[in-house]
């Protein structure tokens, strides 16, 4: 079990916080479509921090202005995928950003055991670090069952 | 071009002897900056006796050709492109005798890509010289054609949040304290406990090099100790600030490798290692993947009295130029000085890809930054949880909060002032997305908050009544008042 605040692993930026209603991702949707953010749904069973290219629930919806919608969208991914990790991206075509914006959790699995620390003892006192999530240690797909 | 001094015959104008710099070329008010001069903006007193133009004339000619006397060597060159010209001189409002100055520089009197070239130019001589009582570099327009002979900041914003996979708030940091006196396991303690709580960086002070009571050897290893265990603990990305400022490049070279080789992603550096060592420093960051974090100890030395040195936000250009990815840039509502106006044009020179023409706050030039990357303005100085509306509202996302007694100092332990600042900052930003009006609403959000974060109530409750309400010194001469200070 994890051991820090809220005993979760707490990527995104509303982690700190209580899940969000579907009322509070409309609102935070708004606000990404407000800036002219294109929103992306994506999953993972990888937590790893460096994980950084999670699954695509289809292409960022460039076009879709509909907040309803866009909550449709994360909610069949959720329904496809409800033991994963669904984060919210909202990305920025701008120049000067060409990023995302935002970045929030909106399904995680119901159990999240978290991470070890592996430690491989070099000369001078130097160590290697490995954080490596357990729930990899089963195959992609079997994780979080 | 024409002979500057056209008012003049020649023969006149290099007879042996002292004339004024009016004369000797320097002042020229009919002269229309080119798009690839370099232009300054002084803020002149000139002693008594001296008028204001014969002023702006002499700090023109000591900041480029000019010595006090006439010289013949002048005419083996193209004398008239080298001299700088004062072409404008206004009254500074409400201040008696003070004028701002305008100064244009041409292109081929700096070296390419070199600050200390520049500042040897433009604040070499001259804030010395007597015929001024005081002088002061308000503010600079860099060409284009200059600022792409910098590489700028080796990370930058964009890819600074990408690789911390943080996106759509302020990034949150704490100073270890005391900054003085804690061996390297202790030292560590601090900075795995704030990171486990919820902060994503912690740093080194400035004066946190390698004494007697911890090496930098030792600080090093035990604090990516702490970063990998946080690491585990919660998922995330996180960071310490290794200062490896030291006596001299080699050493300064030697730490930053030991932190790349430990696995470290970002390092530290004061200004007080000066312009070239910084730009050195850069390269090194930017060869190796590094975020780079620049503390300007001593600046307050020079830029704090708005009659006599350089302004901050000339300094925060240097550095865009010089290459650095974070820079302290002042809190506004902290304790270290801070006027808003003042402080939101230096975070708006720092992050923003071109600069209008903003004198509330300061900027007198445009200035487009030819893609040069952001540099990630960081708020640190006596602020904490309560004031995070305030903070958001003057200082926007991309900055990094650092709450280091609002840290370090809850009474509910480190992990919990961490958690707080966190919990504060994420419900302020909810909040301020959802469309709430944050300035007056901020209270009740954290009140909101607190009832179900303990940790935040606690540290609303111990530092309500902390404010650092002094009025500002450093404020912009343009408007007749000064905003209003927190």
């Amino acid at each position: 079990m994890m051991t820090n605040h809220g005993s979760r692993i707490t990527q995104g930026q509303f982690s700190f916080l209580p899940d969000l209603t579907d009322e509070q991702i409309i609102a935070q949707l708004k606000y990404a479509l407000s800036q002219g953010w294109a929103i992306n749904v994506e999953f993972t069973d990888d937590p790893h921090p460096r994980n950084t290219y999670w699954e695509m629930w289809g292409l960022p919806m460039f076009d879709l202005k509909d907040p309803a919608a866009i909550l449709y969208e994360i909610n069949q991914c959720r329904k496809a995928y409800p033991n994963h990790y669904v984060r919210v991206t909202a990305f920025d075509s701008t120049r000067g950003w060409e990023t995302p914006r935002m970045s929030y959790l909106v399904n995680r699995p119901k159990e999240e055991p978290g991470f070890g620390l592996w430690r491989q003892e070099c000369e001078g006192r130097h160590i290697r670090y490995t954080v490596h999530p357990y729930a990899t240690d089963a195959a992609e797909g079997e994780r979080y069952r | 071009m024409n002979d500057m001094n056209r008012s003049q015959p020649i023969n006149e104008r290099y007879k042996a002897g002292v004339i004024p710099y009016k004369k000797m070329g320097y002042w020229d008010s009919s002269y229309e900056p080119k798009d690839t001069d370099v232009i300054a903006l002084f803020r002149i007193t000139p002693q008594e006796g001296v008028e204001p133009e014969e002023a702006a004339a002499a700090v023109a000619g000591e900041s480029s050709t000019a010595t006090w006397t006439v010289v013949w060597t002048d005419r083996l060159t193209a004398c008239e492109l080298y001299r700088a010209k004062a072409y404008r001189v206004d009254p500074v409002p409400n201040r008696p005798n003070e004028y701002f100055a305008y100064i244009a520089y041409d292109l081929d009197l700096f070296e390419p890509g070199s600050i200390a070239n520049l500042t040897a130019s433009i604040i070499g001589n001259v804030f010395g010289f007597k015929a001024v009582k005081a002088l002061r570099l308000e503010d600079m327009r860099i060409p284009v054609a200059y600022v792409k002979t910098f590489d700028g900041p080796p990370t930058g914003i964009v890819v600074e949040r990408e690789r911390l996979d943080k996106f759509g708030r302020p990034l949150l940091g704490a100073t270890t304290k005391p900054k003085l006196g804690l061996s390297g396991r202790n030292y560590g303690r601090v900075v795995y406990e704030a990171l486990k709580g919820g902060l994503d960086f912690v740093k080194d002070d400035e004066n946190i090099n390698s004494q007697c009571f911890m090496h930098w050897r030792d600080r090093f290893l035990y604090c990516m100790e702490a970063v990998n265990r946080a690491s585990a603990a919660t998922g995330e990305v996180k960071g310490h600030y290794l200062n490896v400022t030291a006596a001299t490049m080699e050493d300064m070279y030697e730490r930053a490798e030991f932190a790349k080789e430990l696995g470290s992603c970002i390092v530290m550096i004061d200004l007080v290692i000066g312009y070239t060592a910084i730009q050195s420093m850069s390269k090194w960051a930017r060869k190796n993947n590094m975020i780079l974090h620049l503390h300007r100890a001593g600046h307050g030395t020079y830029t704090r009295q708005k009659n006599h040195g350089v302004s901050f936000r000339v300094i925060a250009k240097w550095m865009r130029l010089a290459g650095v990815d974070h820079i302290h840039a002042g809190t506004i509502v902290g304790k270290l000085e801070g006027d808003p106006n003042t402080v939101q044009g230096i975070y708006n020179v720092l992050r923003e890809t071109r600069n209008e023409v903003d004198l509330p706050r300061g900027i007198f030039f445009e200035q487009d930054w030819a893609g040069l990357r952001k540099v990630m303005p960081v708020a640190s100085g006596g602020i904490h949880a309560g004031q995070m509306h305030q903070l958001i509202h003057y200082l926007g996302e991309d900055v990094v909060l650092q709450f280091g007694g609002g840290t370090i100092g809850h009474p509910m332990g480190i992990q919990a002032g961490a958690t707080a600042n966190r919990v504060a900052l994420e419900a302020m930003i909810q909040a301020r997305n959802e469309g709430r009006d944050i300035w007056n609403e901020g209270p009740q959000i954290l009140e909101r908050a607190a009832k179900w974060c303990a940790p935040l109530r606690a540290a609303l409750e111990v530092w309500k009544d902390i404010t650092f309400n002094y009025a500002s010194t450093d404020t912009p001469d343009f408007v007749p008042t000064a905003t209003a200070a927190v």
